[in-house]
């Protein structure tokens, strides 16, 4: 199961809390972790990634095993301690100065 | 007995605000959608207890949530914002053209009759509908074909903030944007027209009468005489007798004929109100006197209503969807202000008393009258 932290109002928005576990289908990569993420909790869809381009939106971060993964494309491969489990994958919202 | 429900939207949540009829105590419910930005709450002329709450965020980008139950339970709906085809550019702020690019959701207005149909005007500026309770949005494009190539965004973004379904007529609709103008359909929203003739915009345009550009802050009009249209410009109060057709002054003794929102009393089609702005550049009460005005000649003779409101070191703001009336017998009016106060007059504005005082940053106010 992949591990996934939500920010806190996207915890609000899902109805989870801190950690929800993901069954993805076929490599864990990045586009997959958000495809399974979006299909499981339609709420979420278009405050990650934009409804048309799937591109993450601007003040979206991913974390995972101290990387960040933000920039890599979506179907780079997470790292293994991710697949496995042993490590969550971070959805983070930016620091935006204050 | 009656009751009243009062929607506020703010920089940090909702709150539904309750009453009896007498309006003396109040229910305060929230936040809902804590710490979020809600532009808009509205309800269902058609349900009362369906409402629509747009919920938005510069991290996480637009939800809509929906309640059938008068706002005790929400749930989020569909907020995929995809203009239809390619969305062609409109004038960025150094001439050039810029691309549609949609952001926020700035007014929710459900339809007269229907609570599973819903108008959405947004920023980019744009007009949505969904008819399956706010699932699916589809947009209707005849609006950016208006001229929209020359529409350009003011400070507060080119935004669609104000619509208006008239009922007398299904077909016709009207709407406002920001730094662009007032426009109208009365095809159901498959085109739509300017409809500007009469704003003079001599210190915002270099042509001061152009059919497109006027910066709308906000329409009103009562139902009983839908084809009388009331504005509050950038500058100027103004008023339309043929719907839209031709707009002349109205602001007659206003210390300022700057401001954001205008209502119109529930039972008096000539009873108007706005809240004078010292000016563009400073967003506050002239004198630090937070006075509401209200016109019961149509505009043009105005008097101040004070009595509750603070009448000295008062400096804020009350923006363009943050001022509503109720339909009670004896006219309630409501507005909320940037320092976090509604306000409440339950005798047509003559006295004010807060309904609370802070909250965060008000953003609009829609007012429920339940049976």
């Amino acid at each position: 199961m992949i591990r996934v932290v939500l920010p806190h109002h996207l915890r609000t928005l899902a109805h989870v809390g801190k950690e929800v576990k993901l069954q993805v289908d076929g490599p864990t990569t990045l586009g997959s972790v958000l495809d399974t993420l979006e299909a499981q909790y339609p709420m979420l869809r278009g405050t990650i990634r934009d409804h048309v381009t799937q591109q993450r939106r601007p003040f979206i971060r991913f974390f995972a095993c101290g990387q960040d993964l933000s920039q890599e494309p979506a179907d780079a491969p997470l790292p293994d301690a991710v697949a496995m489990g042993a490590e969550p994958f971070l959805v983070v919202g930016a620091m935006a100065g204050g | 007995m009656s009751s009243v429900r009062v929607l506020v939207g703010t920089r940090k949540g909702a709150f539904i605000l309750t009453s009896d009829a007498k309006r003396e105590r109040w229910d305060v419910s929230g936040p809902h959608f804590a710490g979020w930005e809600i532009y808009h709450l509205n309800g269902s002329p058609a349900d009362p207890n369906r409402l629509y709450a747009s919920q938005s965020s510069g991290w996480f980008g637009q939800v809509i949530q929906r309640s059938n139950d008068g706002g005790k339970v929400w749930k989020p709906m569909g907020n995929a914002f995809a203009y239809d085809g390619v969305p062609g550019t409109h004038q960025w702020y150094d001439g050039t053209q810029h691309p549609w690019e949609f952001k926020r959701v700035w007014n929710l207005a459900p339809s007269l009759t229907d609570p599973d149909t819903v108008y959405a005007g947004v920023e980019d500026a744009a007009m949505f509908r969904s008819t399956d309770g706010g699932q699916t949005w589809q947009e209707l494009p005849g609006l950016r074909a208006a001229k929209g190539h020359m529409w350009q965004p003011g400070a507060g973004g080119m935004c669609l903030h104000t619509i208006i379904l008239d009922p007398s007529d299904p077909n016709r609709i009207f709407i406002a944007i920001s730094a662009a103008g007032a426009f109208r359909t009365d095809d159901g929203g498959q085109t739509w027209q300017p409809i500007n003739r009469g704003l003079r915009s001599p210190y915002e345009l270099p042509d001061s009468t152009a059919e497109v550009g006027h910066c709308v802050h906000n329409l009103a009009m009562h139902p009983s005489r839908p084809g009388v249209l009331f504005m509050q410009k950038h500058w100027d109060v103004m008023r339309s007798d043929d719907a839209g057709g031709l707009w002349h002054e109205v602001s007659g003794n206003l210390p300022s004929d700057f401001g954001f929102p205008i209502a119109v009393h529930a039972h008096e089609p000539n009873t108007l109100y706005v809240v004078p702005i010292k000016s563009d550049s400073e967003h506050y009460p002239p004198d630090g006197k937070l006075r509401v005005y209200r016109s019961r000649t149509g505009g043009n003779e105005w008097e101040a209503l004070t009595k509750g409101l603070p009448q000295s070191d008062c400096y804020v703001n009350v923006l363009r969807s943050a001022l509503a009336v109720d339909s009670l017998e004896s006219c309630g009016i409501y507005f909320g202000t940037t320092g976090g106060q509604v306000y409440a007059s339950a005798d047509s504005g003559d006295s004010w008393a807060p309904i609370v005082r802070d909250l965060p940053a008000v953003l609009s106010v829609e007012v429920q009258t339940l049976p």
